[in-house]
This record gives structure tokens, C-alpha cells and sequence, in this order.
């Protein structure tokens, strides 16, 4: 029994007739729907983490990419002097697109949400802050701390790396981490489903028999429960989805920048993937009854 | 229409029918006779390509079973009318679906066939039972249901095995009577059975071939019957 596209759509083909000549089976009927449903609804989960490490990790990197630090820590005399120093190396160092030292306002502001709005920063020995950015390539950093360490001895280059690169990377792996829950929640789908057809059609022998006793191709044997199958899947795992999203919805949400926890939403593009979870759950239903009928019916020639 | 040369069937190492060879005449009204355990069911299921023959050949209306696909077969076997001594209905489909599944499963449409359909039932005296789900007939209304089954796409053969195995002596002469009418408009009539009552009925009203499987092996039966 060959599955090509023509055969595809003939088996998902509505058949009223067709379909009454499987008789109703309460038990995998209901384990395939309640399957179907628990099932989406950990895939609305997995792809709202997915996408949401992934965003993170997106925008991590483009900062990482695009911004570095520079921290002068002299003596109050010579934190002016230094800061020249710096802005004039920066300047000529090939990567970066602009060098600026912080005003003190700037400065206030950046420190106001741990010592609040009214901390005197004269009266602090505060080091300087040269913000820089960066070309989409970069520059060289060993080699501009080399020609710090020349000019302006009291500067510090902080790119930024040490600290955002490991969470950047641990981003990268949740996201993956979410796909590959995908993958194996849509593997133990198909498990399931098979199984559940498997009954279904050993249960059915007898009805398979007299089917092929009056001229039945096995395709048509197989599509009767292919579609019954198939169509479970797709209205469990609408439900299961709907509910998914209710439930995301439940979730608090929190600043974009703050992380993967207070942004598990869907957003964007991301509602095309939730809304192709039905289709897709009935697709790895079509494809795990058709395999399972195949295989039962060869059995039972 | 039906040929066998030189066929055996083997099963589980030991070989059930061996060197048979016939020749089924379109219109003609054969009886397969035999012990129980004989291998009348097995020649039969070879007949109608449900079963593949170990060695030699079987065809089909002219072609070789061997070299069908299954798909192929379910075609052939909508030109031949079987009737089981269990009959083998969907016990969750009323009568007329299930006479009418030969028609639904090749794609026809039964609702376009409803005169005849109502005919057809009339023929077999089962109009008051459309309704009625298999469980809830007799012996002889399941065996009639069976027959209108087999030949709701008026084939050219119609096999039967051991029809009138669970029903009463009246209701095996009704059912001869439709074979025999059957035969009288042409169709091909093959019956497996034991009942040597039925074959000597057959034989008043139709000229009949008496076939007997006796060591495994095809014979032409005697003159006793």
C-alpha cells in the first residue's frame, strides 16, 4: 500500500458512509483525544519557552555585539587627564564606531536605583565611564587593553563578555532544549497514537475481514481509521492548545528585558508555530494510524 | 472465469491440498463436497484470492493471482459473491448497510441503488428486517442477508460455503432456490457443503458438476449423488 499525495488527500477525505463501517471505539477514541490534548498543551508551553530563551538570547547578543564599558579608576587629579587618554585611543581603534565618556547626570542615574535619585556623586570618588560602541564586526580587545595599558594605565576595558556570554549561551540551550521537547513530545504523539490504533484495528479484525470479503482495497480499510484517528488528534489538540494559550495567558508578565520567566508569551511570528500545532498533531496522527494500519493489515492478508 | 493448474496449498509445514486442477465454467453450478477438515473453505478462499496458492496457478478471469497485488485482488473479488457458513456481517450496521456494503466500499453510491436495493431484499425475503442489526436475525434471514450481499454487484460467480450449515431444511431449500434462480440468469454457482440433501435437490432443477476433495486431492464424485 503506497502513500503518495493523491492517496494522502483521498484518505483524509470526508466519507460518511466509510467512516460508519468502523464501529464506534469508546476507549482509544478517548485516549486519543485526551493524548492529543495534554500533549499541545506541553507543546504551547515548550514553543512559549522556546521562543522566549530565544528572544533573549537574540537580544543579548546584538548588546554584547554592539556595546563595551570603559572604566577609569584614577586618582581624583587624574581621572580628566586619563579619560583623554582613553577617548583618544578609542578613537583611532579600528571596530568602534563612537566613544563617549558619561556625563555625571548619566552617571547618577545608572547608580539611582540602588543608593535612589538624591545620592551626592560629587562627593564620591566615582570612576569614569566611557560607553562604546562597536562595529557589527567588532574590534580587537586584547589589542586595544594592550594600547590601554600604554596610554591610559588606570583603564579598564570591560566588553562585557565575562558575564553575558554564559548567559547568552545558557539562552541558546533552553531554546534548544524547547525545540527538542517538541520533538519528543511529537514522538511520544505518534507512540501513543499507534498504539491506540493498534487497538483499534486488532480489535477490528473481524470488520477488516468482512471488508475484504466484499472487495475492500486496504487503503480504503486503512482510511476509515486513519481519518477517525486523524481527526481526534486535531480536536484534542485544538483543545489542548486553546487551553495552552489560557494558561500562558495566566502567567505574569514582566519587562522584556528582564528574562526568560516574566516573558513567556507569544509574540509575533511565534503565533503561527501555536497555531500549527492542531494541524501538525494531526498530521503525526495521520501518519502513526497509516503506519500502524499498513502494518496490521499486512499481518492479517 | 475461475482456473486452478496443478495447485497445492501448504500451511504450518504440511500441505492441505495438493495437485488440483479445474476449470469453472462461466454459468455453470458446481458442489464442492467433502469431509469436514477436508480443505473445502481452503479451495475456496483460493478461488476468491483471499488465500495464495503454495504451488501451481489460480486465475482470475483470465489473470494469475500471484502476480496481483492485494488491491488488485479486492477488485477481482468484486466480481465474485461470497456467502460464509458464519455469514461475517457488521453487527453495527442494519441489514441494508450491510448488503449494501459491497456497493459502498467500491465507491458507488447505495442511495442511487435504493430500488434495487428494496428489490434485492424483497428477492430475498427480508423486506420487514432492513432495519434489523445481524444479531437480531435468525439462521436463514443471516444466510439470505449473505446471499443479497453477494449479489448486490450482480457478479459473474458466486461461491458458497456451507450456506445452509445452520438453518433448517426449509430454509436451505428456499435459499437453493435463489442459487438455482441465480444460475438460471447466468451466474457461475460454486457450494461447499456436506449436505448430500441439498445436492440431490440441486440436481433435480439444474444441471450440476459434483466435486469431491478426498486425500487432499480434487475428484470428480460419484454417481450415488
Amino acid at each position: 500500500m503506497r502513500l503518495d499525495l493523491r492517496t494522502a488527500a483521498r484518505m483524509l477525505q470526508f466519507d460518511e458512509r466509510a467512516d460508519r463501517v468502523v464501529p464506534p471505539t469508546g476507549f482509544t477514541a478517548r485516549l486519543t483525544l485526551f493524548s492529543a490534548f495534554a500533549m499541545s498543551f506541553l507543546v504551547v508551553f515548550a514553543l512559549a519557552l522556546s521562543l522566549a530563551a530565544g528572544r533573549v538570547a537574540d537580544r543579548w547578543g546584538n548588546e554584547l555585539a554592539q556595546s563595551s564599558t570603559l572604566r577609569i579608576s584614577a586618582p581624583a587629579g587624574e581621572v580628566a587627564t586619563q579619560t583623554e587618554a582613553a577617548l583618544r585611543v578609542l578613537r583611532t581603534t579600528p571596530g568602534v564606531v563612537d566613544a563617549r565618556a558619561l556625563t555625571l547626570d548619566e552617571q547618577r542615574a545608572l547608580l539611582s536605583p540602588w543608593f535612589g535619585a538624591d545620592l551626592p556623586i560629587d562627593d564620591l570618588p566615582l570612576p569614569q565611564l566611557i560607553d562604546i560602541t562597536e562595529t557589527d564586526g567588532g574590534y580587537d580587545a586584547a589589542g586595544l587593553r594592550l594600547r590601554l595599558a600604554a596610554e591610559a594605565p588606570a583603564a579598564v576595558l570591560d566588553d562585557h563578555a565575562r558575564w553575558r556570554r554564559p548567559l547568552i549561551d545558557a539562552a541558546a540551550r533552553l531554546r534548544l532544549l524547547g525545540w527538542a521537547s517538541i520533538l519528543l513530545i511529537a514522538t511520544a504523539t505518534a507512540a501513543m497514537v499507534t498504539l491506540a490504533a493498534n487497538a483499534a484495528l486488532a480489535a477490528n479484525a473481524q470488520v477488516i475481514a468482512v471488508l475484504r470479503l466484499v472487495g475492500a482495497k486496504d487503503t480504503y480499510i486503512a482510511s476509515a481509521f486513519v481519518r477517525r484517528f486523524a481527526l481526534r488528534a486535531l480536536t484534542g489538540a485544538a483543545f489542548g492548545t486553546l487551553t495552552g494559550i489560557v494558561a500562558l495567558m495566566i502567567v505574569p508578565s514582566g519587562s522584556d528585558s528582564a528574562g526568560v520567566l516574566t516573558d513567556l508569551s507569544i509574540q509575533g511570528i511565534g503565533w503561527v508555530w501555536v497555531l500549527l500545532i492542531p494541524p501538525l498533531s494531526g498530521l503525526v496522527a495521520f501518519v502513526a494510524t497509516r503506519y500502524a494500519a499498513g502494518r496490521v493489515l499486512e499481518d492479517l492478508a | 472465469m475461475i482456473e486452478l493448474e496443478n495447485v497445492a496449498y501448504s500451511y504450518g509445514g504440511g500441505e492441505l491440498l495438493t495437485d488440483m486442477t479445474l476449470n469453472v465454467a462461466p454459468g455453470s453450478f458446481h458442489f464442492l463436497t467433502g469431509p469436514s477438515g477436508s480443505g473445502k473453505t481452503t479451495f475456496l478462499k483460493l478461488c476468491y484470492g483471499a488465500l495464495q496458492a503454495t504451488a501451481g496457478h489460480v486465475r482470475l478471469f483470465d489473470r494469475d493471482v500471484r502476480g496481483l497485488s492485494r488491491d488488485d485482488v479486492a477488485i477481482l473479488r468484486r466480481k465474485i459473491g461470497v456467502v460464509h457458513q458464519d455469514c461475517q456481517f457488521l453487527d453495527h450496521l442494519p441489514v441494508t448497510e450491510n448488503v449494501a456494503l459491497p456497493l459502498t466500499v467500491s465507491g458507488q453510491d447505495p442511495g442511487g441503488a435504493d430500488a434495487n436495493l428494496k428489490e434485492l431484499l424483497a428477492w430475498v425475503g427480508l423486506t420487514g428486517r432492513a432495519d434489523a442489526l445481524p444479531p437480531e436475525l435468525s439462521g436463514g434471514e443471516r444466510q439470505r442477508a449473505a446471499l443479497a450481499r453477494a449479489v448486490i454487484m450482480s457478479p459473474d460467480v458466486i461461491l458458497a460455503d456451507e450456506p445452509t450449515g445452520n438453518i433448517d431444511w426449509e430454509m436451505s431449500q428456499r435459499l437453493l432456490t435463489l442459487l438455482v434462480e441465480l444460475n438460471r440468469m447466468g451466474k457461475t454457482i460454486m457450494i461447499a457443503t456436506h449436505d448430500l440433501g441439498l445436492i440431490r435437490a440441486a440436481k433435480a432443477q439444474v444441471q450440476t458438476r459434483v466435486l469431491r476433495i478426498s486425500n487432499r486431492r480434487l475428484q470428480m464424485a460419484g454417481a450415488d449423488l
